[in-house]
């Protein structure tokens, strides 16, 4: 068996096997970019909203040492206790050592893309813990043993009856069912009953205000709040860059989040922790990993503005085409394709060039990230650092050679025209990636430099 | 071991701070606040239009007579819960100050909210109107009393009006809980209340 | 004015109509057009696969053809794009910032430095308008979707000048064809997936051509209707612009 990892255009290749499954995927996504389209064109301030969310977050990358020792300051005092990891390993180590102190060997945990990132999941339960996501769409993924494919719709990969089936194999739900209402209810039974028994929870962080002290937590299921306000631990995993500078500002990023995300105007919980609830414990494990070192790139620090809310994902005619399990690492996407290879640029060379810089990710992103220019601007990196293709630095370095000489295109050019009206099985097959679903375009008798030199020239 | 030098090493909170002053680029200023641009003609219409929208219930009340009947009619018999001292003769007796747990099988707690949105019909409640934290996510169905005049048009002015409040906890609750993570389908009630009525008052 | 004629690789090479219509268009509008005779390629597929290092002969080449003009014109919005943003020179630097500043995309040109009200041509047909991505997004051709800002589009502008021809509307108005340069063999199987679904929406709406301010993005989508052996055929702007 292979052991050799399949980049995006290979995964892609396999996803697109199943046109009838691509058009789904692809409209379904489409069909929540559209209801963010409607959402955006009820706001008539909307560009300026998006360009005032930019200027915050613009602020916040420039000032972002003392927003984090503010935020700590202020949420020590509130009787938070703040941890900082430096990377994924010792995020999940300190998570660990909370639960472990407090003798907790089960806990169930709400969408945190941070935890995904870290692998924590996988961690724990290699250490004996078991963790049970609660966000809907989550739970369905673990049951499935995979990771989401996006990261607000982590299942809108997976159809109803293979939800169905999944639940009827592990809730006991009637074989064949697949009605969402039923499914769903049948969810909120089964997860009840962790979110009244587990003793520690796991929440992610949306935003986290500087000012205050605070952090918000935005859900539409309320799995969240069920599981904090009911835990005696509460831990609150961040990367360090969803800092804001004040309470205020919040007014701009909730306008912004769900409208952006989904096409609602606000999620239907956006809970505000301050203070550990009497008799509580409350944590906020602040995760670097990588992200300094993004800060430190001129051209890419711009991603870190990200409030992970996925519209470029959802704009994306790529992603919508290829699903996010084709990117390989937890945040897919364009705004994955320029956090990634700052992970790991070997791993993940093959995401900047997934993409046909058509520039939608862009022009939704509510902080104004130029994802689309960064696409360019990793792929000029990546090739400079040596993970190019080699067979592709060769037709590179072909193509220099003939583009860069009138004298050498010129021919070049006709001898291509030749192949292709008088040899063109040379070119007509299963060699050429172009002809396998495309005609080849017609030879036309001259070229146009041909036709000019012999009608104009003289003019 | 003793007159062993100890290397000091700095610690993952030294390293990322330094690292963060070291690479942040030169400051950006913030820009100036936002207020609301384009304020609605009838902030109460508005609200009560995205509520219904959001599968909220709307029910606009002359008084705490209103609200008691309607509870009678669509909540008899069942266990309920109530913040309001207006309402204490529907509220289930010495409720209070018990393991949150306990209320996991509470049809319907009915608290106060401080103002509602129009812009997305959510309303900003603090612990301090909840009793216990819990109280307004474990209710099977969730009910606010909202004064008429307590509604501001965004989130602009939420935060306005909020200023520099002491809370341990807040939250803006827009409607009943949901999801769509089933094939993009819209459904009303995941893991907080299935249902949200909100009682304006004069 | 001087204009100098900026003919595309691949419209030299296959699509030389679509380039002669483009002189043919301009003359009638009384411009002189020059084309200078060695000129290649923009850099633009080399620059898109991350070997901008590789592109220094293209540009000094480009510098060297185009500096003489008061104005660039070309029937193709991603490589005037790509001059725009991409074309520098260790040894002429200040000739590369003129020329960013004077190129222009064919339709841009017509309605914003010729400023044309009328055009006499005719071409009595349903027309899809492909908005392809470059052009669009990156020289602000046309209003994008996206955008919560007002309507307008250049192409557009001009193709209503056209007598008897029937614009027809589309379900995804700038929705990328998935050419993208080398992505269309890097990413084979999307990029034909997104191709076939951009077809599918000009055929279920009623269109007879396909039409774009991009060869690229038609020689693609032309590859897969003639693969379906469709009826509908691709059209560069300029061709219908210059139709009689």
């Amino acid at each position: 068996m292979s052991t050799e990892r399949k980049d995006h255009a290979a995964l892609s290749d396999i996803f697109n096997k199943d046109e009838a499954r691509v058009d789904w995927h692809d409209e379904t996504l489409w069909f929540v970019r559209a209801k963010r389209d409607k959402a955006a064109h009820n706001i008539p301030e909307w560009e300026n909203l998006r360009e005032t969310a930019s200027q915050i977050k613009n602020n916040v990358l420039s000032d972002l040492h003392n927003y984090l020792v503010e935020f700590e300051t202020h949420a020590t005092n509130n009787g938070v206790t703040v941890h900082w990891a430096a990377d994924a390993a010792e995020h999940n180590q300190i998570v660990h050592s909370i639960l472990q102190k407090h003798k907790v060997d089960r806990l169930i945990k709400s969408k945190s893309m941070l935890t995904e990132e870290c692998h924590l999941n996988e961690y724990l339960h290699k250490n004996g813990i078991d963790v049970i996501d609660t966000d809907l769409g989550e739970r369905i993924v673990q049951l499935a043993k995979e990771p989401p494919s996006h990261i607000v719709l982590p299942c809108i990969h997976k159809k109803k009856e293979e939800i169905g089936e999944l639940f009827h194999e592990h809730l006991g739900t009637p074989e064949g069912m697949a009605d969402p209402q039923f499914l769903t209810a049948a969810a909120r039974e089964h997860l009840r009953e962790t979110f009244l028994t587990r003793r520690a929870a796991i929440t992610g962080v949306n935003f986290a205000v500087a000012e205050t002290g605070e952090f918000v937590v935005c859900t539409n299921e309320g799995n969240a709040d069920m599981g904090a306000h009911l835990a005696d631990v509460h831990i609150a995993c961040m990367g360090i860059e969803k800092i804001i500078p004040k309470r205020k500002n919040l007014g701009v990023f909730l306008r912004l989040l769900t409208r952006s995300a989904t096409g609602q105007p606000i999620t239907t919980y956006s809970s505000h922790f301050k203070k550990p609830r009497p008799g509580q414990e409350m944590h906020i494990v602040l995760v670097d990993n990588g992200r300094t070192t993004q800060l430190s790139r001129p051209d890419f620090r711009n991603s870190l503005k990200c409030i992970r809310c996925a519209a470029c994902m959802n704009t994306c005619p790529v992603y919508r085409r290829s699903g996010g399990h084709s990117y390989h690492t937890a945040v897919a996407g364009p705004i994955g394709s320029i956090l990634a290879p700052n992970l790991d640029m070997r791993e993940y060379a093959d995401l900047p060039f997934a993409s046909t810089l058509c520039g939608s990710c862009s022009n939704v992103c509510p902080v104004k990230i130029n994802i689309h220019e960064q696409l360019y601007k990793w792929r000029q990196v990546i090739v400079k650092e040596g993970y190019a293709d080699p067979k592709k630095k060769l037709a590179m370095k072909a193509m220099e050679f003939t583009l860069s000489s009138p004298f050498v295109y010129k021919n070049a050019g006709k001898a291509g025209r030749w192949f292709m009206k008088y040899a063109p099985f040379t070119v007509n097959n299963k060699l050429n990636l172009w002809y396998q679903q495309r005609e080849m375009p017609a030879v036309p008798k001259e070229s146009f430099g041909e036709w000019y030199k012999k009608n104009k020239k003289n003019d | 071991m003793s007159g062993t030098k100890k290397i000091k090493r700095m610690t993952s909170r030294e390293q990322i701070l330094a690292k963060v002053l070291a690479n942040q680029p030169n400051a950006q200023p913030l820009p100036a606040d936002l207020s609301t641009a384009f304020p609605a003609a009838n902030p109460l219409e508005a609200f009560a239009t995205v509520l219904t929208n959001i599968g909220g219930n709307f029910v606009e009340v002359k008084d705490f007579n209103a609200i008691k009947d309607y509870i009678s009619t669509h909540f008899a018999g069942q266990r309920i819960v109530s913040t309001l001292s207006e309402l204490a003769e529907l509220s289930e007796q010495g409720w209070e100050n018990q393991d949150p747990h306990t209320y996991a099988n509470v049809e319907l707690a009915v608290i106060n909210a401080h103002f509602g949105v129009a812009e997305n019909a959510a309303v900003w409640i603090t612990e301090d109107l909840m009793h216990q934290r819990a109280v307004p996510f474990i209710c099977q169905q969730l009910a606010i009393v909202l004064s008429k005049n307590e509604i501001v048009q965004t989130m602009h002015d939420a935060y306005l009006k909020i200023g520099s409040a002491e809370y341990g906890f807040g939250s803006f609750i827009a409607g009943p809980s949901k999801t769509a993570d089933i094939e993009q389908s819209l459904v009303l009630g995941a893991h907080g209340p299935k249902g949200m009525t909100i009682f304006v008052i004069d | 004015m001087t204009v100098g004629l900026f003919i595309p690789c691949y419209i030299d090479q296959f699509y030389p109509n679509a380039a002669i219509a483009t002189l043919n268009l301009l003359s009638k509008l009384g411009i002189t057009v020059k084309y200078p005779v060695n000129q290649t390629c923009c850099g633009q597929p080399m620059a898109n696969s991350g070997f901008e290092h590789l592109t220094q002969g293209c540009n000094d080449l480009f510098i060297d053809n185009f500096d003489e003009f008061d104005y660039i014109v070309s029937p193709s919005g991603s490589c005037v794009l790509h001059i725009k943003d991409h074309l520098h020179s260790a040894t002429a630097e200040d000739k590369a910032l003129g020329i960013r500043k004077k190129v222009y995309e064919l339709t841009e040109f017509l309605t914003d430095v010729l400023k044309v009200e009328k055009l006499e041509a005719r071409f009595p047909h349903k027309v899809g308008m492909h908005q392809s991505c470059h052009g669009q997004r990156g020289l602000m051709l046309a209003q994008m979707t996206e955008l919560v800002d007002k309507p307008y589009s250049k192409p557009l502008q001009l193709l209503k000048m056209v007598e008897g021809l029937e614009l027809v509307e589309l379900s995804r108005a700038d929705e990328c064809c998935g050419f993208g340069g080398t992505f269309c063999v890097a990413e084979e199987a999307v990029s034909v997936k997104m191709g076939k679904d951009r077809i599918a929406d000009h055929i279920n709406h009623g269109a007879e051509y396909i039409t774009a301010s991009d060869m690229s993005c038609l020689m693609h989508m032309e590859g897969i209707l003639r693969r379906q052996n469709s009826e509908v055929k691709v059209l560069h702007i300029a061709e219908i612009l210059n139709a009689e």
